[in-house]
């Protein structure tokens, strides 16, 4: 229908800051989002991800800062003339109006000649996959229904950013899953720049190109999923990313050592301050006794083994104390090897996955 | 091993036992429930129930003690009456007019404020709500009068030479109505503007709205059942109304409720008064099934 270039815009953030009172929600925040990239922000509760998307919409007014999509310096714009289309987490579908009601009240505004609407309402409902629904009444949907309402009123005048806060979190979780496929495909069908906000770990790491991991609000790591995940640049990101044990490293001669011994490393330690191991569940394996060379190798003690179904969960505690885990699994042929609480076994790291990160939220 | 104890003592017999067992307790919640309700009827029986039958009763009744239609045969023959029905419905629809027009700007400011200061602001109309309807109007009897304060007030400031006349005619009657009536129209109001979600205010925008479409396409109707309820109640307390256009109007705006009045206190014709009464409970009645019906009609073009 339309060209990348045409469809989407770069959105970038130069120092935006926001504070209620003494709390800082926003932090100097800097942040370049690429056209038609499908970016998540990603944070906990009270990070201040949400503050920045309502920055970006218009609807929180910052302190200070410059925001600009494309060239267009846009922090003092209000919000009905920039453009964007919004997805609310409660999808704020007007109850007074029909679906084609919602979806055409954009073009409405815009004032597109009513032939034009109706052959764009019914493009919009075809694309979240509701052809036929446009008489239906608010009320007459099921959640996953509105949220695709919701979608299609967002995309329906082609802005070329899409905002969307938390849009999944009221679906349950099959349809969820359901719809981070749907959303991603829709993304790379209509190539708008997306910013999408969310404290779903899982959902950031299937959806987007890149991810910005905030709190504080302050920008934690940026970066894609693989990166965020496998290489976290401090102790916030691998422990709110995934499940993480942390181990405590001392840096020697230029050496990393655990309990005196030397860990293997593909790459140079991060500087400075003390120095944590990532211990992810699933990165870590049960090996035999005899040191494998692109392995690290940690004695421990079994605690427990739970059985979950497509998985195990061994718990076992290492020689300083340090308790964590291991996710493997589960085989016909294995599960009756396995080690019992109270059992010595060694738990074997990849290089590639031996990661350091700088104690604190560097 | 429970189970089949348990299965073994629940004969076939025992399953008709029980259900008539489970219908009289059904039966017997039914009770507990309208014995909850009793006093409310037995109160709306004594004042609501009773005194309507009596007036429509009395309402048949003639000058000589029999039945007779002479009451409702005066109103027709009597172009008075249609005239003081006619001023009625026009001053209750000048004061729900005034009511819409003064109320719902001050709903939707309240709506918007913070809620400590919409909460400060809202004492404004219920404190004059908690006072004696007599004292306010009284009140503004002392305030609108030739030598009040207003008036004093006004020439001393220079606004006008003459003291204006604002009580005993229209004015003074609609200004003390309106005084009154304006907590009956803010309050249903406020509640359903409050309902509705700051985020609908933002789609909006966010869909290219300025604040005046988004307001009057998607909050204004979304307000209208509060505001409607709100002039619906006004318009109807209207109707009835009597010690304030009474006091405020001094006799120059004779509505239903002072004829009924003087019917009784200097002609003692109680079947005139009652009467008039009914029709004016008719014209009520009449009033809440257009509205009724118009809600309806309503709800069916999905307007809510």
């Amino acid at each position: 229908m339309r060209d990348a270039s045409a469809a989407a815009l770069p959105i970038r953030i130069q120092g935006v800051t926001k504070a209620y009172g003494r709390v800082r929600a926003l932090d100097a925040m800097d942040l370049d989002i690429r056209s038609g990239e499908f970016m998540t922000l990603l944070g906990p509760s009270g990070s201040g991800k949400t503050t920045l998307l309502m920055v970006l919409a218009g609807f929180t007014r910052p302190d200070a800062g410059s925001l600009r999509f494309g060239e267009a310096e846009m922090i003092r714009t209000p919000p009905h003339l920039r453009g964007v289309g919004m997805v609310f987490q409660n999808y704020a579908l007007f109850p007074h109006m029909s679906v084609a009601g919602n979806v055409g009240y954009p073009l409405r505004i815009r004032r597109v000649p009513q032939a034009e609407i109706a052959r764009r309402v019914d493009w919009a409902l075809e694309t979240v996959q509701l052809g036929g629904y446009g008489a239906r009444r608010i009320d007459q949907l099921s959640g996953g229904q509105r949220q695709r309402v919701a979608l299609a009123r967002a995309i329906v005048f082609e802005p070329r950013i899409l905002l969307m806060d938390e849009p999944l979190s009221a679906l349950d979780k099959k349809l969820r899953e359901r719809m981070q496929i749907e959303l991603r495909q829709l993304h790379d069908k209509l190539g708008m720049t997306t910013v999408y906000v969310t404290h779903d770990q899982r959902e950031a790491l299937t959806m987007s190109d890149r991810i910005a991991v905030i709190n504080h609000g302050r920008l934690m790591q940026l970066g894609d999923p693989v990166a965020i995940y496998d290489r976290p640049a401090n102790r916030f990101v691998a422990d709110f990313i995934g499940e993480s044990a942390f181990l405590a490293v001392a840096v020697e001669d230029g050496e990393v050592r655990h309990e005196g011994r030397p860990l293997r490393l593909d790459a140079p330690p991060p500087r400075g301050g003390r120095l944590l191991l990532v211990l992810r569940p699933e990165r870590l394996q049960l090996v035999a006794s005899d040191p494998a060379p692109d392995m690290n190798h940690f004695a421990a003690t079994v605690e427990g083994i739970v059985y979950q179904g497509d998985s195990f969960l061994l718990t076992a505690r290492l020689g300083d104390g340090t308790e964590i885990a291991l996710r493997d699994v589960v085989r016909r042929d294995t599960i009756a090897a396995l080690p019992k609480p109270g059992e010595r076994i060694v738990l074997g790291l990849n290089v590639r996955d031996t990661v350091l990160v700088p104690d604190g939220e560097g | 091993m429970a189970a089949e104890a348990i299965a073994g003592a629940f004969a076939p017999g025992d399953a008709a036992a029980n259900a008539a067992g489970l219908r009289r307790d059904a039966a017997r919640e039914r009770l507990a429930l309208f014995g909850l309700c009793s006093p409310a009827i037995v109160v709306v029986l004594i004042v609501l129930v009773i005194p309507a039958g009596w007036l429509f009763y009395v309402s048949f009744i003639g000058a000589g003690g029999a039945f007779s239609l002479e009451n409702y045969a005066r109103m027709i023959e009597q172009k008075s009456y249609a005239r003081i029905f006619r001023t009625t419905f026009e001053v209750s629809l000048a004061t729900t007019a005034i009511c819409i027009l003064i109320g719902y700007p001050f709903a939707y400011f309240l709506s918007q404020l913070p809620r400590r200061a919409a909460n400060l602001c809202l004492i404004t109309v219920l404190l004059p709500f908690w006072t004696s309807l007599l004292v306010r109007t009284y009140a503004w009897l002392v305030l609108l009068q030739k030598q009040g304060l207003v008036n004093s007030w006004a020439i001393e400031l220079g606004l006008w030479d003459e003291p204006l006349k604002f009580v005993h005619n229209l004015s003074g009657t609609l200004i003390g109505m309106v005084h009154i009536m304006l907590p009956f129209l803010v309050l249903p109001a406020l509640s359903s503007m409050k309902a509705i979600e700051r985020d609908y205010m933002r789609a909006a925008a966010s869909m290219g709205a300025g604040p005046v479409r988004a307001f009057w396409t998607v909050f204004f109707p979304l307000s209208l059942p509060g505001l409607f309820a709100g002039a619906l109640m006004v318009f109807v307390l209207c109707l009835g109304f009597y010690v304030t256009p009474a006091v405020l109007g001094g006799g120059k705006v004779i509505l239903v409720s002072m004829r009924i009045a003087s019917n009784i206190e200097l002609f003692v014709n109680w079947g005139a008064a009652s009467a008039l009464g009914v029709v004016l409970m008719v014209l009520t009645l009449a009033t809440l099934w257009l509205a009724a019906r118009f809600i309806r009609l309503e709800r069916l073009t999905g307007a809510h």
